[in-house]
């Protein structure tokens, strides 16, 4: 059981995602920040799509019943354990009982606790993740509260318990900054753009206003022009669209986003670059750079590559 | 003009197949050929596809199909593509209450048009429309088939909650919501039948591509 004392600011119950129902209107959720939370898990050694608590800006106090190990990987936080500070990035071990609390936020704005087994709450459409706009997945589909009792999955195995102490490496950590160039592929729709439409989206940075939640982040600059519509009959929408409505202000689409959209799309982030822009705070700035869908390709991994 | 079907990248694991840039009932029926095609087909790393009014998403795993093999299966299924017979698709009838508490906005909506309340609920409940796509929420239906005469500007400014159920227009579309969510839609009607229940083996009562009658009740 892992026992919430304090909820911290908005924390969620979020596995690797939903797949399959985008056809329904259901997005996947999941992690914004894929890689801290692969990497959260595989330094616990659970399965890197298993069962995490996503962390958002201001972090839980979280009671353990049973030994256990944790990873707490993405924005940098004070941590400690009991009495005792202990590093983001490592596999700490965790006495039956002991307080975990989050300190001070250092940078970033999402981090992720694994936990070893994993949380085991019911899925919903076959996932835990948490998709607050439905009011479903993690638990009763909402943020977690004071009182809240999380089931964890089976017990870690005792040489399980050996990884404790263990580091994520510094050069498989995504490069997080407040000023981040995003890898993008041009289109769908990057034909409803002027040509110095699509030169100031590249060329410009790009502020990220308040209004950025896990739905998608809106970005302010220098307006996007469009060469006619403004609209398009609604398509799809993936993770990382890029949509441009009449003000040319882009609108990043994270996991929880519609599935569908009727701005034209400018552009995709690589998904390899979705963990920099989830970790980005209001007044952070970000650029974008055109890759071809080849180099884009190379660039793909799965959260877990190079997990051990 | 962009010569249709073509295929555009939606980042290094989507592609959008778009058969054209309109509103149209012969361009959904291509959208759904090809996802009745694809699926039909266990095609190496397709992840799954979202029907839209005219284009199909196609997501997949790079690392399974590279584009260029994803590209060429979809342009190999867009030459040998039968057109999916609707007729066959299923009927689902969706009892509706139009009107009054079910329906604040039917008097409104009967006032645009110049028509009366009863002759809005009968041309309502009148068509087969089919299910274009399902999104903005999830489980909403975006149904093609409105007739004209019915087409009403969206509220000014939108409800921050239509209950579940509520049946809807919105310029030329007509379309149900299956959870609360807000909604700018002219609400004319409410059905009973729960379009979303997750205990149930098929959780949406609407899959895109289905035939649906309004039966008024």
């Amino acid at each position: 059981m892992l026992e919430i004392l304090a909820p911290g600011l908005l924390t969620t119950v979020q596995d690797a995602g939903r797949k399959g129902w985008a056809r329904y209107g259901v997005p996947s959720s999941g992690p914004l920040d894929a890689a801290a939370f692969a990497a959260a898990n595989t330094l616990v050694g659970n399965p890197p799509d298993a069962a995490a608590l996503e962390i958002t800006l201001a972090g839980p106090t979280l009671r353990v019943s049973r030994e256990c190990l944790i990873a707490v990987c993405g924005a940098a936080f004070d941590l400690w354990v009991g009495t005792l500070p202990v590093p983001m990035w490592h596999t700490v071990y965790v006495r039956a009982g002991r307080i975990i609390t989050f300190g001070a936020r250092r940078g970033g704005a999402r981090a992720y606790l694994a936990i070893s087994g994993g949380i085991a709450l019911p899925p919903f459409l076959g996932s835990q993740a948490t998709y607050l706009p439905g009011g479903f997945g993690g638990l009763d589909g909402r943020a977690l509260r004071a009182g809240d009792r999380l089931p964890l999955g089976g017990a870690a195995a005792r040489d399980v318990m050996q990884r404790a102490g263990r580091a994520w490496p510094t050069d498989r950590r995504p490069p997080y900054t407040p000023e981040p160039t995003l890898r993008v592929v041009l289109g769908p729709q990057d034909d409803y753009f002027t040509t110095e439409g699509l030169a100031t989206f590249l060329n410009s940075a790009y502020r990220l206003t308040p209004e950025a939640d896990r739905m998608g982040v809106r970005l302010q600059g220098v307006p996007i022009a469009h060469r006619g519509p403004t609209g398009i009959v609604s398509d799809g929408v993936v993770a990382g669209s890029i949509q441009v409505p009449p003000d040319g202000q882009p609108i990043v689409m994270l996991a929880d986003h519609q599935t569908t959209g009727g701005y034209p799309k400018i552009a995709t982030v690589l998904r390899a670059d979705l963990p920099l822009l989830a970790q980005c705070l209001p007044g952070d700035s970000v650029s974008f750079t055109a890759v071809t869908l080849a180099e884009a390709q190379r660039a793909f991994s799965k959260p877990c590559e190079g997990c051990e | 003009m962009p010569d249709y079907p073509r295929i555009l990248p939606v980042g290094e694991a989507a592609f959008t197949v778009e058969f054209g840039a309109t509103v149209d009932e012969t361009l959904n029926r291509q959208v759904h050929a090809l996802d009745v095609h694809l699926r039909a087909r266990s095609v190496p790393g397709l992840v799954e596809t979202v029907p839209t009014y005219r284009s199909l998403l196609v997501t997949y795993d790079p690392q399974v199909s590279r584009a260029d093999v994803m590209r060429a299966t979809l342009t190999d299924a867009l030459n040998t593509l039968t057109m999916a017979d609707l007729s066959e698709s299923r009927l689902v009838e969706i009892p509706v209450r139009y009107g009054g508490e079910w329906g604040p906005d039917l008097a409104d909506v009967a006032a645009y048009c110049g028509l009366s309340a009863e002759a809005v609920i009968e041309l309502h409940a009148q068509p087969v429309y089919t299910v274009a796509m399902l999104g903005f929420a999830p489980g909403f239906a975006y149904l093609l088939g409105l007739p004209e005469a019915l087409a009403t500007p969206r509220l000014a400014t939108p409800r921050l909650r239509v209950p579940p159920g509520s049946v809807g227009i919105a310029g030329a579309q007509t379309g149900v919501y299956a959870l609360a969510t807000p909604g700018g839609w002219r609400i004319i009607g409410w059905t009973d039948l729960a379009l979303f229940d997750p205990g149930r083996a098929e959780p949406f009562a609407l899959r895109a591509g289905d035939r649906v009658r309004f039966v008024s009740l």
